[in-house]
């Protein structure tokens, strides 16, 4: 046993924003006072009951929570293993667990006085969600989107536009999410007077790795009451995909302090782990960038260095903080996908269950694949299938047919 | 502690002028260009000169201080390098203060503690770091100070009355005044409001202010100077030596000249300022 293991896993950050040494406040100055206030904001809009009544109702009538606990029988038959159920986060309005924060953060910037948003996205998701929640409050939206992704995800990008939202394509960088985000950050260093960054993971300075995780955490508390319902315990496993890892520590955080609880993230290892790859607790070290200390791919100069991933949303050098924390305590277990086992299990999810996954939801289905198997059937996991592949579409539907010639 | 910064603001400060600041990219866009320019800014004009330390994430740069870096990456620049480039330039000057201006990861990534040992001995007097503000300042400010070299801070127009004193408490050499909330190369700020803003500040310290973001040319620096102790100015030389390049990117016989000419320009400009009162 380690003797340096917190009492509690899910007491974090301290007042300055830290898991561990992971975490912190590391912004220009012209952000700071702007960071503290949106601190102060929080604080008191989560001590006061009618906030959080005036976003239950948004969450059951506009976002259309609780999203279901499938027991996905065919998977399960198939894997021949552990009883597997899906966590239907795809269902939410907008197509993913991402609308979860979005609402939130949201509420919080109104509280704020605050007629501007802006936000980064990778795979177009948050991108969506923020773009969907501007247009239902009447507040103007600004999306920061590489390039590459505004190529990648145009579903999403005619959706973003349809909403009433500006996308900007950044051609910085390798033009993805890093490089979205670098300018959504610049963006807010020059309009911080009206303008409230909502951030689309649990990244970023203190207090968004908290209050992201926070607002996701609604998936793990469902989860709780849904699987004791469903078989009158807790699941065994758990296990959620990660780039920035917000949907992963939405549904682990409820379940943190229960140690019979096996928890799994998912890192997107792109071409492989000694190639091209995103995943940068398997790959990287920790470092400080975009506002918080944490595992980063970089070189030995400390230059940042690019990611890839078939997932434009996993696509991304850096993970949240309190994940770093929770890989160094070893009380979470992270793993890797490739880009063809996501293809593959893209593929096996859609033909067993008739469920489009997104492509970065079927990098957890692809390590639950491995997992599933090696469990006994009275074993309860459950993947968190947190958006649905309607977007990659396209994009799929190419590299397949690519194949067959 | 007094450092060439301590010096330098001092020895102006009896002369009745306000400092020339100058800002260039190490490594932009070769090191032995980079180090040919930096001997030639003292001579232009330049009191005090910041090193930008170049990253592949600067997110308070805008595009132009941004390629720069990219330029200096590009061409195989590292933290390593720009402080050898430090010593080689204090090889022939021992009075132009040294600032590295930058951000936090290459020095982290470094060592905090080799890093400020290897600063200190190439000659390097003060840094500026953008992504530290003084809720990080166990991080590198205080051992910096322990370390003998001054950590300057930014002030911003967010940094309000209640805030400046905490952003002043650990700031030594100077206070560098972010003219306009933005990124590098931004839309000029108006001298009278930078004037009323400096004054606000000098009402908390009596650290030297210098003012910087969106100074390009001769005029702005001289309007600048007569409301500061210092004016900076580096995006404009940046466009200065890209304009200089071949198709390649890469520097030709005008590089240097092209930094160094604007230099004195600018130079001119403050040294045709009448003077702040005190």
């Amino acid at each position: 046993m380690n003797p340096n293991l917190p009492n509690s896993f899910r007491s974090g950050p301290d007042e300055r924003g830290h898991f561990g040494i992971f975490g912190g406040r590391f912004v220009a100055e012209t952000l700071m006072p702007l960071i503290l206030d949106l601190e102060k904001a929080y604080a008191d809009a989560k001590a006061d009951p009618a906030f959080q009544a005036e976003m239950n109702v948004y969450l059951k009538d506009y976002v259309g929570r609780p999203s279901p606990l499938y027991f996905a029988e065919r998977l399960t038959e198939h894997l021949g293993g552990a009883k597997i159920y899906l966590k239907r986060e795809e269902l939410n309005h907008t197509g993913s667990h991402k609308v979860n924060n979005v609402l939130g953060q949201i509420m919080v910037a109104r509280r704020m006085g605050k007629k501007r948003i802006i936000a980064e996205t990778g795979a177009g998701q948050h991108g969506v969600a923020t773009a969907t929640l501007c247009a239902r409050f009447g507040l103007e939206c600004v999306v920061y989107m590489g390039a590459v992704d505004v190529e990648r995800q145009q579903p999403n990008v005619i959706r973003m536009e349809m909403l009433g939202a500006k996308v900007v394509p950044v051609q910085s960088g390798a033009r993805t999410l890093k490089d979205a985000m670098n300018d959504a950050l610049r963006d807010w260093v020059t309009n911080v007077h009206n303008t409230f960054y909502c951030i689309g993971t649990v990244a970023g300075p203190h207090p968004y790795p908290m209050m992201v995780r926070d607002f996701q955490s609604i998936i793990g508390h469902e989860t709780r009451k849904q699987m004791q319902e469903a078989e009158g315990r807790l699941p065994d496993s758990l296990i959620a995909c990660i780039g920035g890892g917000s949907n992963a520590m939405g549904l682990f955080h409820p379940f943190l302090d229960d140690p019979s609880v096996e928890i799994f993230g998912v890192e997107a290892a792109g071409h492989g782990l000694t190639q091209l790859h995103a995943a940068s607790l398997a790959g990287g070290r920790p470092g400080v960038l975009h506002g918080n200390r944490t595992y980063l791919l970089m070189d030995a100069d400390g230059q940042i260095e690019e990611a890839h991933s078939i997932s434009a949303g996993l696509d991304y050098p850096g993970i949240g903080p309190e994940h770093a924390w929770l890989h160094e305590t070893g009380r979470v277990k992270y793993l890797s996908a490739t880009d063809e086992e996501a293809l593959a299990a893209f593929q096996l999810l859609s033909r067993l269950e008739g469920i489009i996954p997104a492509l970065e939801s079927a990098h957890a289905i692809a390590k639950l694949s491995e997992l599933a198997p090696q469990r006994p059937k009275d074993h309860l996991m459950v993947v968190n299938l947190s958006g649905r592949g309607d977007k990659d579409v396209p994009q799929v539907g190419d590299i397949l047919k690519a194949r067959q010639k | 502690m007094s450092t060439r910064i301590d010096a330098r603001f001092a020895e102006l400060k009896q002369q009745g002028r306000s400092a020339f600041v100058t800002f260039v990219m190490a490594g932009d866009p070769d090191p032995k260009t980079s180090l040919d320019i930096l001997k030639a800014l003292p001579k232009a004009g330049a009191d005090v000169i910041e090193i930008g330390m170049p990253f592949t994430d600067p997110m308070a740069d805008g595009p132009s201080i941004q390629a720069a870096g990219l330029r200096a990456l590009k061409g195989g620049m590292t933290l390593r390098k720009t402080l050898a480039m430090v010593r080689d330039f204090r090889k022939e000057d021992n009075a132009t203060p040294i600032v590295l201006m930058g951000y936090y990861n290459p020095i982290y990534i470094y060592g905090v503690d080799s890093f400020l040992a290897d600063a200190k001995i190439a000659g390097v007097d003060g840094l500026i770091i953008v992504d530290l503000p003084p809720e990080e300042d166990t991080e590198l400010c205080i051992p910096a100070i322990k370390a003998g070299l001054n950590f300057i801070r930014l002030a911003t127009p967010t940094t309000d009355d209640k805030r400046l004193p905490a952003v002043l408490a650990n700031t030594s050499g100077f206070v560098y005044y972010v003219a306009v909330t933005g990124i590098t190369g931004s839309a000029a700020a108006d001298s009278k409001v930078v004037g009323a803003a400096v004054a606000r500040i000098k009402r908390h310290t009596a650290l030297p202010v210098c003012v910087g973001f969106g100074i390009r040319t001769p005029e702005a620096a001289r309007a600048i100077a007569e409301n500061a102790d210092g004016s900076v100015v580096g995006t404009a030389l940046v466009d200065a030596l890209k304009g200089s390049l071949d198709a390649e990117g890469r520097a030709t016989p005008k590089t240097v000249s092209a930094v160094a000419d604007l230099v004195s320009a600018l130079a001119q400009g403050v040294r045709g300022a009448k003077q702040a009162a005190e």
